[in-house]
């Protein structure tokens, strides 16, 4: 049910988009109204939920040192692991972001006979998960050919890359294909190691179903329906000039299941698991300094009536066992 | 409580069907309840220890820890207050806007499993909620449900779950089945800290009076005594004049350490442990000796006798509340800086909470080694020092006369203790300490030490005999380290920086290795410490023969 659920979902979206594009005055809604709703509704839940978090302060500095501190000045720092300057979690954070860092340690545990532990390296989740996202966001950035006129050098930059292997006509992208395989990787493992098949929950096969529907309503409408381009550009410009027209029964059907299967993902964007994306940048395990013995870090609800069990107090319970102890008293 | 063989739970371990070994459960782990039984979980506080914070610790802030009362867990009626539900989600909203790591860390995980087989409970049990990312969703199910948009319309289908009895009892058993050793921290890709999930799940637990008598009497202890063995101020010096007794017995030389003694250029704290119990004594008697040998001002408290807090493993207002003595009695006696012995967690607590807490402590100067002139800069603020690095230091300097020889029957190793190793990065000062007062010093593998390092597996107030089946599993990730160092090298002794893991790491190789024995890294220092007219040493701090001396 966990499986089946979402991607029921997820079907039940592409038969929405696929009826919706065909009656009449749909196409204008999935194509115009749906499109500036679901960018809307991205934009103001990412900036709401980040503002949510934003709004609960840092009560203490909580680094996870994974290397050496800054300590006696002849010991050696790791100064990106550990940092003790601004400058080292900045570089901590790029790769952390850039480069899944902390992913990148996975180890495998196995359990053998005697008992005996054996960690072994373990980096296909780093490695896939490294391939979606950058897919994923070369994707993102193409498809910026739609929306903007001229088309930015770095763009076709990127689509010259992405096809320089020079396959069919148009142009076969080898990121649809690691980005399918990269997809198909995620989703195989979730399900079949049994650890990860026993924690996963609607939530995160959804996206997963989403997204591979995304990609494969995507791929279809380039290599094998072959929609309109000129229309579809017509209407993207639009979108982006504020100026959105729909020449009516131009455009394929697969175009709109993919719009609204994109359109979905973007609403659920906020809501969901998919927010690690903002949320990485503000886990205070990695993005604090580790000088909390240098630089004080203030707790604004930092209740200053809390006060120890007073001296005062403990000599008065104790002062005879002191004095016969020969332990300095304040009363004698 | 009799404990099964270590063989027979090693064949259990490796073999007994649990996720670790391949079986998956039948049921979803929400249909999976928790059931308490003798041996799985640690005991209730008692109703005199919750009455006595009530009154005494905490008059100001009522309901911080439920209504006093007795109660078992094994039965299905905890003598909840009424309305505990809504308690725990009023708590949860209090924390959710106290805490922006607690709102991110519910709402970023993936799920993606890189923490699962992180922890040493998991590694131990095999249990499926010993995952930190399902420990983590015990209490993020309930966030869901009441606390997000797709929880509130979905429920069940967005993963949320009402507040139930039942989800009651699963954070009673798995809140204390984590040791807050931040290990899979390290791994996940968003620096998700199962610690920060399983402190705010037991502040809350805490709210509805849901508690375990081994942090509670220890934390009463300490707000009454000053340390959480209860030693009183006599006792507390008799005890470490007693140590001072060996000492002239073992070296010849006479210690004449000093209490609450006003003017003192230094503060010295450190876990009560040390002064009372095996093996953490030879660690006193390394620092008495130490000290000594540099002929350093320092004054013992007898009311800031505790450098563990108790407080880390209960809620925050007791952390802050044990650890504001250190500066009050610093401020009272007038010393120029604070030096701390060897511990875990009393160390996350200085190096990340305690100037937050209790600071500034402007009346204290930035730390300066009166014997090499060090300036500790990195403790400008806190004015606190590691022992480690204040001996690193004297010995980088060559002010210590050191005879390694005299270590030459041991084959060390060393346990990075959690915090210091993932709280603080304090690696490499006691590995240099180490390698200067012993020959023989032998690394365990490299996932298992420095940010890597593994818990004890009896952290975080959870070291108490009726649990010992759950605690011996926990460890056991370290104690199979340190069995692979022990065939290899011949490694005989397991040392650290840390209290805790003196107690429990010795009950862990009495289980698993039983021919290795543990240490302070400054009971090291105290054996090879070369002091100014000595008598020809025969043994060590602990009365055992050097080598060479054997006959």
């Amino acid at each position: 049910m966990r499986i089946l659920n979402p991607f029921i979902a997820v079907l039940a979206l592409i038969a929405v988009g696929l009826v919706a594009a065909q009656v009449p005055g749909g196409q204008a809604l999935m194509g115009i109204v749906l499109p500036y709703l679901a960018f809307a509704l991205f934009l103001g839940g990412f900036a709401y939920r980040v503002m949510q978090w934003a709004k609960s302060p840092v009560p203490f500095r909580i680094p996870t040192t994974c290397g050496q501190a800054n300590s006696l000045p002849w010991i050696k720092q790791n100064k990106i692991d550990c940092p003790s300057t601004k400058l080292g979690v900045i570089a901590r954070m790029i790769l952390e972001v850039f480069l899944f860092r902390s992913l990148f340690r996975n180890t495998k545990a196995e359990m053998h006979e005697g008992p005996k532990l054996v960690y072994g390296s373990s980096k296909f989740l780093w490695l896939f998960a490294i391939l979606f996202h950058y897919c994923f966001l070369i994707i993102v950035l193409r498809h910026m050919r739609l929306f903007i006129d001229p088309v930015p050098g770095f763009v076709a930059a990127l689509e010259f890359g992405d096809g320089f292997l020079q396959i069919g006509a148009p142009v076969f992208y080898q990121t649809d294909a690691i980005f399918l395989g990269a997809i198909a990787f995620l989703f195989l493992r979730r399900v079949m190691l049994s650890n990860i098949r026993y924690i996963s929950l609607p939530a995160d096969y959804f996206p997963l179903f989403l997204i591979f529907g995304i990609a494969v309503t995507g791929i279809l409408m380039r290599y094998v329906f072959r929609a309109d381009v000129v229309a579809i550009k017509q209407l993207t410009h639009g979108l982006t000039t504020f100026a959105p027209a729909i020449a009516a029964g131009q455009i394929s059907p697969i175009f709109f299941i993919h719009v609204f299967l994109v359109c979905a993902l973007l609403i659920y964007f906020p809501f969901s698991k998919l927010m690690h994306m903002a949320g990485v940048f503000m886990s205070p395990t990695r993005n604090m300094i580790n000088n909390s013995r240098m630089v004080r870090h203030i707790n604004p609800w930092n209740d200053p009536n809390i006060k120890p069990h007073s001296y005062a107090g403990y000599e008065d319970e104790f002062r005879e066992f002191m004095k016969e102890g020969g332990i300095p008293v304040e009363k004698e | 409580m009799a404990i099964i063989k270590a063989d027979k739970l090693g064949v259990s371990v490796a073999k007994g069907p649990s996720l670790m070994t391949g079986a998956v459960p039948k049921n979803d782990w929400w249909d999976v309840p928790a059931t308490f039984k003798p041996g799985n979980y640690a005991y209730p506080a008692k109703k005199e220890i919750i009455e006595y914070h009530t009154q005494k610790t905490f008059p100001s802030h009522p309901g911080l820890f439920g209504q006093p009362r007795d109660w078992d867990p094994e039965t299905d009626d905890w003598n909840l207050p009424d309305g505990w539900e809504k308690i725990i989600l009023n708590g949860l909203k209090e924390r959710l806007d106290k805490f922006r790591s607690l709102k991110i860390f519910m709402d970023c995980c993936v799920r993606c499993g890189a923490c699962a087989d992180k922890c040493h409970f998991f590694l131990g049990t095999g249990d499926p909620k010993n995952m930190p990312v399902l420990r983590a969703e015990l209490l993020r199910s309930v966030y869901r449900n009441d606390f997000t948009l797709g929880g509130k319309i979905l429920g069940k289908m967005a993963g949320g779950r009402p507040m139930t009895f039942g989800v009651l009892k699963e954070w009673f058993m798995y809140y204390y089945q984590c040791t807050e050793c931040r290990r899979c921290s390290v791994f996940c890709p968003y620096g998700i800290d199962t610690a920060e999930i399983t402190m705010i799940g037991r502040e809350l637990l805490h709210l509805v009076g849901v508690n375990i008598n081994w942090i509670m009497e220890p934390a009463a202890n300490s707000n009454r005594t000053g340390n959480h063995m209860g030693l009183q101020p006599h006792t507390f010096k008799d005890n470490i004049e007693y140590l001072c007794d060996d000492i002239e017995e073992i070296t010849g030389i006479r210690c004449n350490p000093t209490f609450n003694r006003k003017g003192a250029e230094v503060l010295f704290i450190t876990p009560s442990a040390d002064v009372f119990a095996e093996p953490g004594i030879y660690t006193a008697m390394g620092y008495l000796l130490l000290f000594e040998h540099i002929g350093l001002d320092y004054t013992w408290s007898t009311y800031a006798s505790e450098g563990g807090n108790f407080g880390l493993f209960t809620n925050n207002e007791m952390m802050k509340k044990l650890n504001g003595k250190m500066y009050a009695e610093a401020k009272r006696l007038g010393v120029k800086w604070i030096l701390g012995g060897e511990c875990g967690h009393m160390w996350r607590v200085l190096h990340q909470y305690m100037d937050t807490m209790n600071g500034p402590a402007d009346f204290l100067q930035v730390p300066t080694s009166p014997i090499t002139g060090t300036r500790f800069d990195n403790a400008a603020s806190t004015k606190m020092v590691h022992i480690s690095e204040f001996t690193a230091d004297l010995i980088k300097h060559g002010k210590l006369k050191l005879d390694p020889k005299r270590n030459d029957h041991r084959i060390a190793t060393y346990h990075d203790s959690c915090n210091p190793a993932r709280a603080m990065g304090l690696l490499e000062e006691p590995r240099y300490v180490l390698k200067n007062v012993c020959n023989n010093f032998h690394e365990m593998p490299e996932n298992t030490i420095r940010e890597s390092t593994f818990c004890c597996g009896s952290g975080t107030g959870l070291n108490t005999d009726e649990i010992m089946e759950l605690r011996m599993r926990a460890g056991l990730p370290r104690a199979n380290a340190v069995k692979y160092v022990r065939e290899k090298h011949e490694v005989n002794m397991l040392s650290c920086v840390c209290a805790i893991d003196r107690a429990t790491l010795t009950s862990l190789n009495n289980y698993w290795n039983p021919d290795v024995e543990v240490c302070g890294v400054s009971e090291l220092v105290g054996n090879a410490l070369v002091m100014e007219g000595e008598k020809e040493r025969e043994t060590g701090l602990r009365f055992e023969p050097l080598a060479g001396m054997e006959g």
